[in-house]
């Protein structure tokens, strides 16, 4: 038997990257900002995925939350839910960890030059679109009108606080927000996210709604998008599967045929409506 | 295709010869009428008339454990790839399970190369044999995997005073050249052959399919919603042995293990399989296929439907190690495709 050989080959080695800097948004969520140890850009699209790798406790799949057009270092939110994640949030500025990626397919960011962009963000599903939201914001003039629907469960969990600031005056785009509960000092919205679909008005044909939510959120918002009379090939969704490996060999994220660390996580709504199990 | 024979005096000391150069690996009867592929200790353990082996051969290739990379934690944190592999022979290879094979190395070659899988497999001459006895749970006939064509380096048909010796790659002929003591086929022996081979689909005579290899995706997208899934459900223990037979059955779980110092450790995959509760689980706990029916599909769409979409050949080479392994007695391919072209 010959020795172990090492070799650079593997699909499954990370690089390594560094911690640059970090942010408490939410009890949580954290955010993180990371910069890839050979000094390369990470080159991803808005609405791909990382694999992040804690050597010893295993790897997660996670959005990229920042905008490509962010050079230098990359953004990742992160909510503490499961080993890697918990892991994760106990590491600070300097820490090192893996990074494979980016995976997958973003959003189709050339069909929807000229249009008017409706977002549609359920709770931490602003952590991938925030990727979007940002890039088109710093291209905002290849965009017709933009609109931000945001809804979270209380305002506690509200994310990117300086963020939501600036959208609420902005001029670049028409912004609404919702919380589920109130906790009494609340003087906006109070409903789910449907409840903020009638404030809009929007020129269906014209328009590319994206939305990424919780699962449960899907049905009710695409609901809402095609009662706007958006065709469901304009209904953008990004679903969140165990992705394991990242590059369509393990298995976990298949939903039928479909290999959703390959050709998603980003899908229209007309590519899966028919998928048994999708939504 | 070319056509040589090893007498059979000749062929043990051909595997003899061998092992001194690589690891030999053939069919071994592991305990009364159960076979294993297993390491090769004398020509003598070899068994080339058995009817199906426990686990394929896909488990030198991708190991049910398999380290992928090894890391150091603390101040200096660091990770290299493991990719290791030995020179290996695989004699008494099935054709059923040669397909399987040719299947997982498209797979593991597709779109991100593997080399973990690919690096033991380019390091393996694959021999294989000809099935002489059926499984009764195999329905290779209607799988279309009772003879082949390629996916070999060597194949054996034994024509009684010896072996007529397929050669199906420059490293078959390579290995036969250097190690056997063989000679050019007749035309005699060659005809022969093709009569054996011949003969092979009838043993699979009374286990058939009722639908025809190209038709069973359309049957399952006919009955993607039949109440068969949630009957097999009720029964079905979730424990994954179907899986963990099957020569196709590729996917894998990846977990990370400390050393004892806790300064490094090592990141590996595991078999994993699809009807396990937490396959499709995520950290936030949605599962996305959460009831037993919808994992018993989903194996069942694998296995006739989606690989069959995508390469143009089933996901099921119909070796019946499932329905053999399944304690209930419910994962037999067969039953299930039959039973929903009867609408029952």
């Amino acid at each position: 038997m010959t020795a172990a050989q090492v070799q650079p080959t593997s699909i499954y080695l990370p690089s390594l990257a560094e911690i640059v800097r970090t942010e408490q948004l939410t009890k949580m969520e954290k955010l993180f900002e990371i910069k890839l140890q050979n000094g390369q850009e990470l080159g991803h699209q808005p609405g791909q995925f990382v694999e992040v790798s804690l050597f010893g406790i295993g790897e997660a799949p996670i959005s990229v939350s920042s905008s490509p057009t962010k050079k230098g270092s990359f953004e990742l939110a992160v909510r503490a839910v499961g080993n890697v994640t918990q892991a994760l949030h106990t590491l600070n500025r300097g820490a090192t960890l893996g990074i494979r990626g980016p995976f997958g397919k973003g959003f189709p960011i050339e069909e929807m030059k000229g249009k008017d962009i409706l977002f549609v963000a359920g709770g931490i599903g602003l952590m991938p679109l925030r990727s979007l939201i940002n890039y088109v914001l710093d291209n905002r003039s290849h965009f017709g009108r933009v609109f931000v629907l945001f809804g979270a469960k209380t305002p506690a969990e509200q994310l990117f606080l300086d963020e939501l600031a600036k959208w609420r005056q902005s001029k670049d785009m028409e912004y609404w927000e919702t919380v589920d509960r109130s906790d009494g000092q609340w003087k906006g919205n109070v409903g789910v996210i449907t409840t903020l679909f009638p404030k809009i008005t929007v020129d269906p044909q014209k328009t590319i709604a994206v939305i990424v939510g919780p699962p449960i959120m899907y049905r009710f918002a695409i609901l809402e998008a095609q009662v706007k009379g958006i065709p469901d090939d304009q209904i953008i969704v990004s679903l969140e599967r165990r992705m394991k490996c990242g590059v369509g060999k393990c298995g976990h994220c298949q939903i039928n045929h479909i290999y959703v660390c390959q050709e998603g996580p980003v899908f229209s709504y007309a590519k899966i409506k028919d998928l048994k199990e999708a939504i | 295709m070319t056509f040589r024979t090893i007498e059979k005096k000749n062929f043990p000391p051909f595997i003899e010869k061998l092992m001194p150069a690589m690891e030999v690996v053939g069919v071994r009867e592991k305990v009364e009428g159960k076979y294993e592929f297993a390491l090769l200790e004398s020509p003598s353990q070899l068994c080339l008339d058995y009817d199906v082996t426990l686990l394929s051969p896909k488990k030198y290739f991708l190991p049910p454990q398999e380290t992928l990379l090894k890391f150091r934690t603390g101040k200096t944190v660091s990770c290299e790839a493991v990719l290791a592999s030995k020179p290996l022979a695989i004699i008494g290879v099935h054709p059923y399970d040669l397909k399987a094979m040719a299947q997982l190395d498209r797979i593991f070659a597709d779109a991100n190369s593997d080399e973990h899988y690919r690096k033991q497999r380019q390091d393996t001459v694959i021999i294989g044999s000809d099935i002489k006895k059926s499984s009764p749970y195999a329905f290779c006939k209607s799988m279309n995997s009772t003879t082949v064509q390629e996916g070999f380096d060597l194949f054996l048909t034994d024509i009684g005073e010896g072996y007529v010796v397929a050669v199906g790659t420059q490293k078959g002929q390579d290995l036969l050249a250097q190690w056997a003591t063989s000679r050019a086929a007749t035309k005699e022996e060659v005809a022969k052959r093709s009569e054996i081979q011949e003969k092979i689909p009838y043993l699979f005579s009374l286990n058939t399919l009722t639908t025809p290899y190209d038709e069973l995706p359309r049957l399952l997208t006919d009955h993607a919603a039949s109440k068969l899934f949630d009957e097999l459900a009720e029964k079905c223990f979730s424990c994954g042995s179907c899986n963990l037979v099957c020569p196709t059955c590729y996917c894998f779980d990846v977990q990370d293990e400390m050393a004892l110092n806790l300064s490094e450790g090592e990141r590996f995959r595991l078999w994993d399989g699809c009807l396990l509760e937490g396959f499709a689980q995520v950290a936030t706990g949605e599962n996305f296929r959460e009831d037993r029916s919808e994992r018993i599909r989903h194996r069942i769409f694998r296995k006739g439907k989606y690989i069959y979409e995508k390469y143009g050949e089933h996901g099921c080479v119909g070796c019946g190690r499932c329905a053999s392994a399944c304690l209930p007695d419910i994962a037999n391919p067969v039953e299930i495709f039959n039973r929903l072209k009867e609408g029952k």
